[in-house]
Parts: C-alpha cells; structure tokens; sequence
C-alpha cells in the first residue's frame, strides 16, 4: 500500500459522472452476461435423469460451508467428484464418514488423514437419490473467468465517456459560434447605423460609481460593517471546523466493505464489535474474528467481485488474500502457517484523550443504535466518519435522547424521584447529569 | 473551641517572627512568577536586538503556522490483535490474585491490568495478612524500571540462558568440595525450600543461608529458642486493651509489618472504650507518633523499661520520670492481663525473650505463636560467617538471589573479596553493586512476571502468578534451579504438582490460583535450624550517641529505591522526600551546632554532619532536627545511597548499611557538624493552614462524660448580632441544591485509624496518573500529591495557655520565658496525621472565582475539574482554604526536563487509560476517583441492578488498611458512611467558612487515662 495515500485524508464525497455512466452501462452488459452464461468445458453429464437444481440447492444448504467446487476448502474441491470415487463409496461416506473411517477402509482413511482430522459432518437424511443430485451439479461446468467480460464492459464504458465528451465538445464549439456571430452581427448594425446618419448622444462624463461609494459615507460604514461581520461569521465557521474531521474517510490497508457485511450481509454490528457491549471500546475486530467467516470465504460472489472492479476499483478477492496474508493462513494447506502481520488500520473516530466516552453506556444501556453516530454504515463501501464528533453534537443529544429505563432497576428509583421533580414524564440523559462536566473529562 | 491546643507543623512555626511562616501563609504560591527575571533587567531588554514589531511578528507568523498546522489532524493507527485472547476485552480491567514476596515485603494482593499491562495493585480482601503498605503499591511501577537486566551475562557479556547454564555447572563442578555459599531472601516458599534441597543435594558442596537486608535475626532467635521454630509470633491487636511498644515501630515495619489494620480496629471508641497505646522509643516512629503516651528515651534505657515491666533484675539505671513510666505502664498491664500485650524492636535476644515470655506468661490473646509469621528467617551469625568465610576465602563461590549483599553488607574488605571469587553468581532484576561485579549473572523477572508460592503464616499458604508476559529475557531462580537439576518442567508445573500433593488436600487448584490464598496444615521438614547467637548487647554508647537505624516508609531496605513514586512519597513523620538524614534532637543539635533553616520560600536547608561508628565514617549526612527524638540518640534510615542501576535523580542520601554493623539496629556513633549546607525537599511547610482549627480532638475520658458540644462544637458566626451555628441555613449565603436524589458521594476519614502509612498516597499517584515532579520542584513547594497527609505536632500545653502567656509578653525577658516554654513542647510532641485531598465542598469557593467555568459542581457531590477548559488562572487555588489544588508548572510527561516514569515508553505502561494525564498550565486535584465511582454507576446500569454499599471506592479508601478512609452514598441510609455522618465525632474541616464539604473528619480521641 502506498504509503502517501494512506497518510492523506480523502474525501470521497461524490463519484464523477464517467463513473456514473459506466455504471449504466455495465448493468446493461450484466444483463446480457447473465443471461448468456457462456460455458467453457462442456462435460457431458453422467446421467440425465438427475435434477442439477435440486443438487445445487441440496449443495448449497449442507456442503457448501466445508466444500467448494474448485478451490480446497476444510475439505476437498468437489468438481467432478463422481470421476474420482465409487458411487457406492460415497453413499457411505457421506451418510456417515466416521463409520467408514472405523470399519478400516484405505481410501477413507487416507482422506481423513490428509484433512488432519476434521470430521465431516455426517448427512443419514440425504438420500442416495439427492447424493446423485449433488453428484451431478458437481459436473456442472465452471463460468468463464468474469475478467473477460469486465474488460469488454470497461471498454464500452471508455467509449460511452467519449461519445459524452464529444457531445459537450461539439456543445461548446456551437456557443462559442453564437458569441461570434452575435459580435459580428452588432459591428454590422454599428456600421450600418454610421452609414445612416444616426448619432448616438454623447455619455456625460459621470461620477465613477466607486467615487460616489466612498462619497457616502453611510453607506461605506455601513459596508464595512457588514463585510466585517460577514467576515467574522466566516472566519469562525472555518476555525470551528478546525479539528473536526466529519467526513474523513482515510485509505485503509484492507479494503473493507461495510456495505457488503453490514448491508449485503446483514451480519450485526455486534458480531465484530463485540466489546461495544460491554467496554468503552466498541474494538476492532482481532482477525480470528474475521476468519470465523473467511475461512470458508476465500472468493466473493461473481456479481459482487464485478461490482467492487467496476464501482470501487477493488478485487475483492486480493483484498481477502491480504487478509490471509495478516492472519497467516494458508489457503491450500487448509491452516495457519503461524506468521502474522497484523493489521495497521487507520483509526477514523478520533476523541481527545480528555473526552471519556464509553460504547457500552450508549449501547447496552442506552440502547443507542450504532447508525445514531456512525451513520449508514451498512450503506458505506468505506468507512468514514459520519458524525462531527464535537462537545455540541454530544451535548445536544444528551439533551434530546431520553434515558432508557424499562426494566432497569437501577433507575427505577431515581428516575421517579427526579421525573416528579421535574414534572416531566420521561428524563432525558441531560436531567439525569449528563452535561455535567466530569461525567466525560476526567 | 473543641480543641485548645496549639498545632504545628514545623518547628518554624513556633518562632513567633517567623517571616518564612508569615509569607507562607499569605501567599497560596511560594514563589512569585519570576516576571522580574525577565522583565526587570532593563540593560537586558535594551540590548535586545528584537524590537517590539519584530516580537509582534514572530507571535503572528508562529500563531499563523500553528492554526494552519492544527487545519491537519495526525494519522492515528489502531492495530487489533490477530488472534485476541479470550480474556482480555479492550477497555476492560482484569483481576488477578498474587503475592508479593521480595524478601522485605510479603503482601497479598489483586492486580489490575488493562489490555494484558498490570497498573496497580490493590488489597486482596480474601486474605486477613495486612501489609499492602506504600511500598507494595508503588511495587507496579518497579516492574516498568527502565534500568533492569534484559538477560543473562556470562562473564561480563551478553547471553544466553543455555550459555549461563553452562558456565553455571562448569563452575560448580570446577569447585569441586570448596564450598558454595546460596545467599538468598527469605522466601518462605515450600516450593523453592523443595528445589533448594534438591539443588544441595546434585551439589553437596552448596550450603544455604537466608539473609534478610534488615535483620530480624534476634527477634527470630528468641522464637527459636522458646517455641522451636524459626518465625515470628503474630499479633493481632483488635481486641487490644494495653499496647506496650518498647522500641518497636509495629506500625512501621516492625518485623514485617502489617499490623496497622487490627492495631485501628482497636484504637476507634467503641462502647467507651479503646486500647491504650504507650510507646517506648529513640526516633519518633509512626507508632509513637500514633501512641496515647509516648517516652523519648535512649535504646540503653529501653532495655531498663523492658526489665522494669518484666519484673527482671534492673542492670540500667533509669531517671525517677523514666522508672515512673514504666512503672505505670506495668501496672496497665497488669491490669489489662491477657488483653495486654509488649512488644520491643530493641535488637537484643534478650530483650526478645523477655517480652515474647511476658506475652507468654499472661496469655495475650494479641499474640499468636501457633501460626507464626514466616517472613523473615536470617541469622545473623550464619550471615557474619558468610562475610568472614568470602573475606577469608574459605567460601570460593557465592551465590545471590534477591539480595544485595556487596551494597548491604556492613563490612567494607566484602567487595573486594567477592570481585575476586572463584565463581560468582548473582540472580537480580537490575545490574546492581552485587550484579555488577558477579561473573555471571541471570536477570530475574519482577513478581508481577513470576510464578511462586508464598506461606506468609503458618498454615496460610499463597499463590502467586504472572501478570504480564516477562517484558526481558529473564528467567526466575526456580526455573533455573529446575534446570540445573535437570529437571524438564516448568516451575509452574512444579508448583502445581507440589500444591496438589502437599497442600492442597484434594482441594481445586483453580480455586486456589483465583483466590490467591489457601489454609493448609502442610508442614514443610527438612530445614536445618540455624545456631542462636549468643551475644548479649547491653546497648551502652560509651561517649558517643546511640544511633538508630531504621527504615522508611517509601522506601523500606532500598529494594525499590529506583521508583519515583516512593522516593516522591514525603515520610509521614517528617514530611521529607527524595533523603535520608540524620534526625537528632533539637537539645543535641543545640550542643552540636547543627541547625535547620527555613530558606524564603519555605524550603528546608540543613546542616551535614560527620558520623562514625567504629572504623566506618560517612561524611556529610544531612542533619534534620526532629522534633520527639530522644535526647542522645540520632535516627538515620536504612535503604539510601544506591548507585549501580539508579538513575542519577534517585542516586539519593547515604548508604547507612556501612554502619549496619553485627545487623543490629543499635550502634554507638560518633557525630561532629561539617561544612556545606543540604537542601531537602520537606514538605511540612507547605499549604499550611494559617493556624485555624483544623485538627479536632479530645481525650476518651471527655469524650465518655462530656456532651458533644463540649469537644466537638459546631462552629458559631455572628448574624444580626446573633451567635448562630454555622450550619444553621439562616447562615449560609447561597441557594442549596437539592442533592438527595441519586448518588451523593461522601468520604469519611477518621483520625484515630489514620496511621499516616502513606498508603493511599501512593494508591491515589497510581490511581490517577498523578505526575514525579522531582526533588528540587518538591523545594519549590510544586509537589502535585492529590492527597497529602498532614502531620500535626502539638504542645501538651493548652492553646489557651499559650495564648495567655503570648498575650502577657513584654520586651525581651518574656520573649526568652516563652521561648523556654516552646522549646519544651518539640522536646516531646503529640503527633496528629491528618489526610487532606479535596474537600469537595457543596458550596465550592473555587467554582466561584474561575472566570472560564473550569471547575463546576456535580449533583453527586463531586467537585469536578476539566482540564481542557482550564486556562491556568490559578484563581481556584487562591481561594481553597484547604490548599488542595495542584498547578503544572510543567508538562511532566514526555517532557526531556523530566525523567521519571512518564517519559519513557516502559514506565508510561503504568498509566491508568481512563484518567487523561494532563498537561502544562493546568490545575488538577482529586476527582474523589470519579472514574472508579463512573464506571460502578455504569456497572449497575448495564447489569440493570441497585448498588449496594461497598461497591462505591476511591483509590484511597481501597488502599486504607486501617479503614480510616471510608467512601460512599449517604444517600443510601444503610450505607457505612452514613452512620459515619451521623456519628458524634464527625466534624468538617473549617466548618466555619461554610464549604459545606463533602468529606468529613471523625475527632481524634486520644485515652490518656493512666492505669
């Protein structure tokens, strides 16, 4: 990674219009893509009294966490596993592996010895029938590589870029044209009117308009009065931004999408930020965390890693091995070769070390949810900070948000004593102290 | 007026001219800003070549890059962990039980860490053993000691463990049958005795000696020989009548300390009762300072008040005022019976056995040998043998574990012996005077970073366990002993198995790791009992003085003398930082010409003296007149004058260990006044309380028969002409909040339980990122202690009196009588410690006058302050009457000024994160641990609960042994402090003013009832 442009603050507010265009465009050829698929090594499959679709969502639903098609994963690549063993052979391993394992015979035993021992998970509901389903939807042939299509529809997008260009170029030449012919049209009448005898009436030599400004003296004070108030309202709206880093969206040595887990995903914020719950750190995730997940999740979706490439400029998929890179883990040998590199991310939400803030006040006991401050974080390709994170921005919500009392016996006294006190039905976490000074700097 | 006697701090408030006193308590800043400096030398300013517009230009150029500098925020990475440990959960604070066992301080304690980093210990309330004394609380900060050994060294270089087990059993083997002396701390581990014995046995040539650097030797010789053990009988003194101390300072560090806790139980009137405390000693000690009666005399004397108790034949002869004394302390005794207990420090086996066969004799139920304490073990004359036997060259190899015996030895042929040793071995964390000259040397993890098992008291047996991953390349002395003896498991292995054989009885091992501690009756056998020394000591000095070495407070035997937190730590008697010194008597200064001068700004100036004890001379020890010494006596303290391994600012006082001759803390010593002047860094004039009534206190007799009123008076003010009671709300000037809902946090803090430990002190720097500001800052009045322990001498003549008296004088004959008259009270002066932090006062004079609204009120009764707000003004100081807010003159973090724990990436690990370390120009104070009472609040709140009481701390009132400090609700009736508020010894501090403070005194009662 380039180190300049980790070390600079991007601000990523809007996407060019080329991009835009592009996007268009690629749907388009999406379309197309999607409903030619073009296939590159047509197998004929072994049977055809199977039902392919029935075997792809049997595979999908119980072997896809452990197996992949063309890739190893915690257990073997399936593609064409028929070729490989015995129908028979399979029947039994499948329906349970371990028995197999057991009664001694090579072949299982070589294979749980080169997967270091992990058990399969025994599958006695599937019948030999769908066991032939998913056998045939193994044969099913691999897509072509989505490169290609990419290029070709990057390609199209330039040329759409260009045609754009060339409209507003043409644009352009026309304006410039009328203001020519507008300036020749008016020397012409100009001339004609000599020709006529037309005498235009002499300009009286008037006062400079800036001498009769400063004549007036009202109105110079009252100019520099406004230009000096608005000067100062300007000036303090820039200084009051000094240090406040709304929108600051650094590169990161990952990229991560919280668009794709948050949103795409719908995987909770509290799954990865676990500590939010319970300490004043919400946490980055450790990578272990990461690889609960990515261990069987080496390759995105087709259609997501086509639209990281063409919308984000990102391959998903290097973007996973660097992951593997951080945490050691070896994807062909299915485990982890114990080199680390742990992960130097830029922190975004940067408080001064003389604001106490505590995630699990405002998240367990509160009940704040995350996108109160965080923004649409299910929303964001990357992070970046939403809120402004000033004294302000703190203090208003404190005074805004009531405090949470349903079954919280903490409060249950205090919050009845302090409502009455107040005559208000519910308090606001600004009544029950929460402007006070030392309950954030200490 | 409750109290009618006249308080003091410094002798120099007795002079009734004193400009230093008068200008101290004018001014809350003793020293001006030094504007003249700069702006006084008109030569100066007319030779400067800067003109007024280019000094204009500059600030507007500077303050133009700064704001365009500050438009860029820096780049802060955040790096999670790959793999995150289970336990540990960003921002939240972990626990562990573990024992700390140096070889002096023996304590049972909780650690806290955050993010896998130990930063402060706390009590393990599981174990009934006190001893969490300042010294174990600053014990944190030792382990972050930029100056420790990074790994082994064999013969001078850099290593590996391999190599120095190598050379370790090349060594050994080339002695052959020459012997090999183990020169190890007391560890009173079962464990380390088992691996010891198996490490004699693969070398026979090994013989073992326990040497304690502060010697218990006689104590545990009397043991010896009476019960047939080597240890030291328990005390507990909760159910104390009569506390008869001859020498003994059981409040200090007394054969291992630790009693202070029981000791308060008893000193608080309960039912019209309390102990009754005499203290017989030399130097005025924190017991004598905590004593109801206390009698200056000389250690030879001592003797002769010990034979007058016990009923033994009289050898000393003692003044009629003496003989009176002990005769009446006798006859309390007597009177008390079992409930009476005597104890002496005098360095005598004799004197030992007299007081352990009296305790004997009348069944003291204070005393308890059954299960006596096991940390000290050390016989002096297996230690002199050592000394002679390395001299001589008897002994050829000598190997050190804990301890330091080329610093501490009292013998000045030791070290030129030991730098010619055939094999010489010594275990240390840091490259001290034995490391330094040790052919090979292994670096040994702090306690913190350590395994261990630790039988404090017989029977009571602990666990200790690491904190932290060892920070160096060290490796501890069981390790290699199981090395060495080719044993393959890890001491914790080890550990485990041993526990599960011996000790545990079936019991969970789990259980015991958590808790720390565990009751078992394994004996451990094996041990051979060492000869008991015959000598008798008589204590006679001859012409010269009798001297009387002692150990302080911060820093004990010198151990953690490389921690500034300790040295920082003002001794609660003297209130003296960054030294020792000789303390003598102000009658004995007199006649030697030593004197002590208060300089303008109140610091303390002293003269140095010569002292000699037989051949051994230091020169110029720093003399400090001490008010109660003992007429004839001098008090140096033990501990001091390190310089291997010691950064240049600790490398302070003198090493007394030279004249720790036979390890008797009794010697005959010659002083003679040198030149030179010494500056300390004593406290005891600062924020001084400008003479108003702030210590309250009355004797048990009064306090039983008289109505509150008489010695505990609310304070009247004149309204309309009218005495009302300041209380009264017709007095009070303000508008009062309604605090009775919710928290409202108070703090108790009684004086008789106070001992002035100077525990919490150390507790509350730890606690709250408080910063080392150095010794010559602390001259300048800028110590930045939150809470500081203020220590009171009184005159027992009445204030009245003296008021009567002063009020009488006229010209220069009165003038000498009164003299004569205050000489009198600093010959013998009761002695009163009084914690001070922040009062937190409802009705703050401090939040009125800050103009930017710095400082502000909370409904829970906390006194808040925001840093960043804070502009400096130092107006707040100006008007606190209780002189508790603290100002940074500097920026005492990663500031090249200063190099103290702060500004160095090891020591910074001790930071609390939750407190913000602050910054150049701002004022801080005490919080009342506002992120210990948050982060309880929020506890509750997450887990949907009430709070009960208890749960609410201060670092304070968690480090208090005593229990003299007591935090918590009084909104909440059942609350501790709320029967405290409402107790008839309650008072506030300079009620009168009407703060309305939220932390309140309980009035010192003192039983001055004889027999």
């Amino acid at each position: 990674m380039d180190n300049n442009l980790i070390d600079r603050m991007e601000q990523v507010p809007y996407r060019n219009l080329l991009n835009k265009l592009s996007l268009f465009i690629l749907t388009i050829v999406f379309a197309l893509t999607l409903a030619n698929p073009v296939v590159a090594a047509t197998t004929v499959l072994p049977t055809q009294a199977v039902d392919t679709a029935a075997g792809e969502a049997l595979f999908k639903a119980n072997c896809a966490a452990c197996h992949k098609l063309f890739k190893k994963a915690t257990g073997p690549a399936l593609f064409q596993v028929g070729d490989k063993y015995e129908k028979k052979w399979l029947y039994s391993w499948i329906k349970n592996s371990q028995e197999l394992v057991k009664s001694g015979d090579a072949q299982a035993n070589a294979i749980f010895k080169e997967y270091n021992g992990s058990v399969m998970t025994s599958f006695p509901q599937l019948s030999n029938i769908d066991i032939d389903n998913i056998i045939a939807y193994t044969y099913t042939a691999k897509k072509v590589a989505t490169t290609a299509v990419v290029t070709t529809a990057s390609s199209n997008a330039n040329s759409g870029g260009f045609s754009n260009d060339l409209i507003l170029g043409a644009l352009v030449m026309v304006f410039v044209l009328l203001v020519v012919m507008l300036v020749l049209v008016q020397k012409t009448l100009k001339r004609i009117a000599e020709a006529n005898g037309v005498a235009y009436a002499e300009a009286q030599e008037r006062k400079p308009i800036w001498q009769a400004f400063v004549d007036n003296q009202f109105l110079v004070l009252v100019a520099s009065i406004f230009m000096l108030l608005s000067s100062a309202y300007f000036a303090y709206g820039y200084l009051m931004q000094v240090g406040v880093d709304q929108g600051y969206t650094p590169v990161q040595p990952i990229h991560y999408s919280h668009r794709i887990h948050a949103g795409d995903n719908q995987i909770d914020c509290n799954y990865c930020h676990s500590s939010a719950r319970k300490s004043k750190h919400s946490g980055i995730p450790s990578l272990n965390v990461c690889m609960n997940c990515h261990k069987s999740i080496g390759e995105v979706a087709e259609t997501t890693l086509a639209e990281g490439k063409n919308e984000y400029e990102v391959d998903y998929n290097a973007e996973i091995q660097k992951l593997y890179a951080a945490v050691g883990w070896d994807e062909d040998a299915q485990s982890y070769t114990g080199e680390t590199q742990p992960v130097k991310w830029i922190r975004i939400h940067n408080l001064p070390d003389f604001a106490y803030f505590n995630h699990s006040q405002h998240v367990t006991v509160a009940g704040v949810a995350c996108q109160t401050c965080h923004g649409p974080v299910e929303e964001m390709e990357i992070m970046y900070q939403y809120a402004p994170l000033t004294m302000g921005w703190c203090i208003n919500c404190h005074r805004e948000t009531n405090i949470q009392v349903k079954e919280n016996a903490y409060y249950e006294k205090i919050h009845e004593e302090l409502s009455k006190k107040y005559g208000v039905e519910n308090l606001t976490a600004a009544q029950m102290g929460g402007l006070e000074c030392g309950k954030c700097h200490y | 007026m409750a109290s009618n006697k006249k308080y003091w701090k410094s002798v120099e408030e007795l002079n009734p001219n004193s400009a230093v006193v008068e200008a101290l308590k004018q001014n809350e800043f003793a020293e001006p800003i030094p504007t003249e400096d700069f702006l006084g030398n008109k030569n100066v300013l007319e030779g400067s070549s800067t003109t007024r517009r280019d000094f204009l230009k500059y600030v507007g150029f500077s303050t133009a890059a700064a704001s365009l500098a500050a438009c860029e925020g820096p780049v802060i990475k955040s790096i999670p962990y790959v793999v995150a440990p289970d336990q540990i959960v960003p921002g939240v604070a972990n626990y562990y039980a573990t024992t700390m066992a140096d070889g002096y301080d023996f304590a049972h304690v909780l650690v806290k860490t955050r993010e896998g980093r130990p930063i402060k210990i706390e009590r393990n309330d599981l174990a009934h053993h006190g001893g969490v004394n300042a010294r174990v609380h600053a014990s944190v900060l030792s382990m972050y000691d930029k100056n420790r050994l990074t790994g082994p060294r064999v013969y001078g270089a850099e290593s590996t463990w391999q190599e120095l087990d190598q050379a370790v059993a090349q060594g050994l083997s080339a002695l052959g049958d020459q012997e090999v002396v183990l020169l190890t701390q007391t560890f009173a581990s079962p464990t380390t005795q088992a691996l010891i014995q198996a490490f004699k046995k693969k070398y026979s040539q090994v013989r073992h000696v326990a040497y304690d650097m502060v010697s218990a030797s006689d104590a545990l010789d009397a043991f010896q020989e009476v019960y047939g053990v080597r240890a030291l009988p328990d005390y507990d003194f909760t159910h104390a009548a009569v506390i008869v101390s001859v020498g003994a300072d059981f409040l200090g560090d007394w054969q291992g300390g630790g009693f202070e806790g029981t000791y308060a139980k008893s000193r608080i009137p309960k039912n019209g009762k309390m102990s009754r405390h005499i203290q017989f000693e030399s130097n005025m000690s924190l017991s004598g300072a905590n004593a109801d009666k206390r009698v200056p005399l000389t250690p030879a004397q001592q003797l002769g008040v010990l034979e007058i108790i016990t009923g033994a034949s009289s050898s000393a002869t003692l003044s009629e005022e003496l003989t009176l004394a002990a005769q009446q302390a006798k006859a309390q005794l007597e009177k008390a019976g079992a409930e009476g207990i005597l104890i002496t420090g005098l360095p005598s086996l004799a004197a030992q056995k007299m007081a352990l066969n009296y305790n004997r004799s009348v069944a003291s139920k204070m005393m308890n040998a059954d299960h006596p304490v096991m940390k000290y073990s050390a016989s002096s004359t297996e230690v002199n043998e050592v000394i002679s036997g390395v001299i001589d060259g008897s002994i050829k190899g000598l190997i050190t574990v804990g301890v330091n015996p080329v610093y501490a030895f009292p013998n000045n042929k030791f070290e030129a012996a030991y730098k010619v040793l055939d094999f010489s071995l010594a275990f240390a964390m840091k490259d001290d005077e034995t490391a330094t000259w040790a052919k090979l040397v292994a670096a040994t993890p702090h306690y913190l970073e350590s395994w261990g098992d630790v039988q404090v008291k017989k029977g009571s047996f602990a666990l200790a366990q690491p904190t932290i991953r060892p920070l160096f390349n060290t490796r501890q002395f069981q390790d290699c002993l199981m090395a060495w003896t080719g044993q393959e498991a890890t001491y914790h292995d080890y550990i485990q198995s041993f526990w599960k054989e011996n000790i545990l009885n079936g019991g969970s091992w789990a259980t015991a790791l958590h808790d720390g501690i565990y009751q078992s009756d394994f004996t451990s056998t094996g041990t051979e009992l060492p000869k008991i020394s015959t000598e008798t000591r008589t204590f006679d000095v001859g012409d010269g003085m009798a001297l009387c070495l002692y150990t302080k407070t911060g820093l004990g035997d010198g151990r953690q003398a490389n921690n500034p937190w300790l040295q920082e730590l003002p001794d609660p008697i003297t209130r003296t930082s960054w030294d020792n010194y000789l303390t003598v008597s102000a009658a004995d200064a007199k006649a030697l010409g030593l004197t002590n001068v208060n300089v303008a700004n109140g610091a303390l100036n002293g003269n140095y003296a010569r002292i000699q004890v037989g051949a051994t001379v230091l020169e110029k020890v720093p003399v400090l007149i001490q008010p109660g010494q003992a007429k004839g006596t001098v008090g140096l303290a033990l501990g001091y004058g390190q310089k291997a391994a010691i950064q240049a600012e600790m490398q302070t006082g003198v090493n007394a260990y030279a004249l720790y001759q036979d390890f008797a803390s009794v010697q005959s010593v010659q002083v003679q006044k040198t030149e030179g002047t010494h500056e300390f860094a004593c406290v005891q004039l600062h924020n001084t309380m400008m003479g108003r009534d702030i210590i309250r206190e009355t004797t048990l007799e009064i306090f039983n028969t008289k109505d509150k009123s008489d010695w505990n008076g609310v304070p009247m003010v004149s309204k309309d002409h009218k005495e009302i009671p300041v209380t009264s709300p017709e007095a009070d000037l303000w508008d009062s909040f309604d605090r009775s809902i919710g928290h409202h946090f108070n703090l108790s803090i009684d004086l008789n339980a106070c001992t002035g430990c100077g525990a919490c002190v150390v507790a509350c720097h730890a606690e709250n990122n408080v910063p080392v500001v150095g010794k010559s800052e602390m001259r300048r009045s800028r110590d930045m202690h939150w809470l500081r322990i203020d220590r009171y001498y009184s005159s027992e003549d009445s204030f009245a009196g003296d008021t009567d008296k002063k009020d009488n004088i006229s010209g220069l004959s009165s003038s000498l009588s009164e003299f004569a008259e205050m000489e009198n009270p600093a010959a013998n002066p009761q002695v009163a410690f009084q914690p001070v932090m922040c009062q937190h006062c409802n009705h703050a004079p401090c939040e009125t006058v800050c103009p930017v609204a710095a400082t502000s009120h909370s409904r829970q009764g906390q006194n808040h302050m925001a840093y960043n707000r804070c502009v400096g003004t130092r107006y707040c100081a100006n008007n606190c009457p209780y002189k508790v807010r603290r100002f940074n003159w500097f920026l005492y973090a990663e500031n090249d000024e200063f190099d103290y724990h702060m500004n160095n990436d090891l020591g910074r690990m001790v930071l609390n994160p939750d407190v913000v370390v602050r910054s150049r120009g701002v004022m801080e104070k005490c919080s009342m641990c506002i992120q210990m009472t948050q982060k309880t609040i929020l506890d509750a709140k997450r887990e949907g609960r009430v709070i009960k009481d208890g749960e609410f701390k201060t670092a304070c009132s968690a480090a208090c042994e005593t229990g003299a400090i007591q935090f918590g609700d009084i909104n909440d009736d059942q609350s501790e402090v709320f029967q405290q508020k409402a107790d008839d010894r309650m008072y506030h501090l300079l009620e009168a003013v009407g703060t309305k403070p939220n932390v309140f005194y309980q009035t010192k009662v003192r039983n001055t009832k004889e027999a």
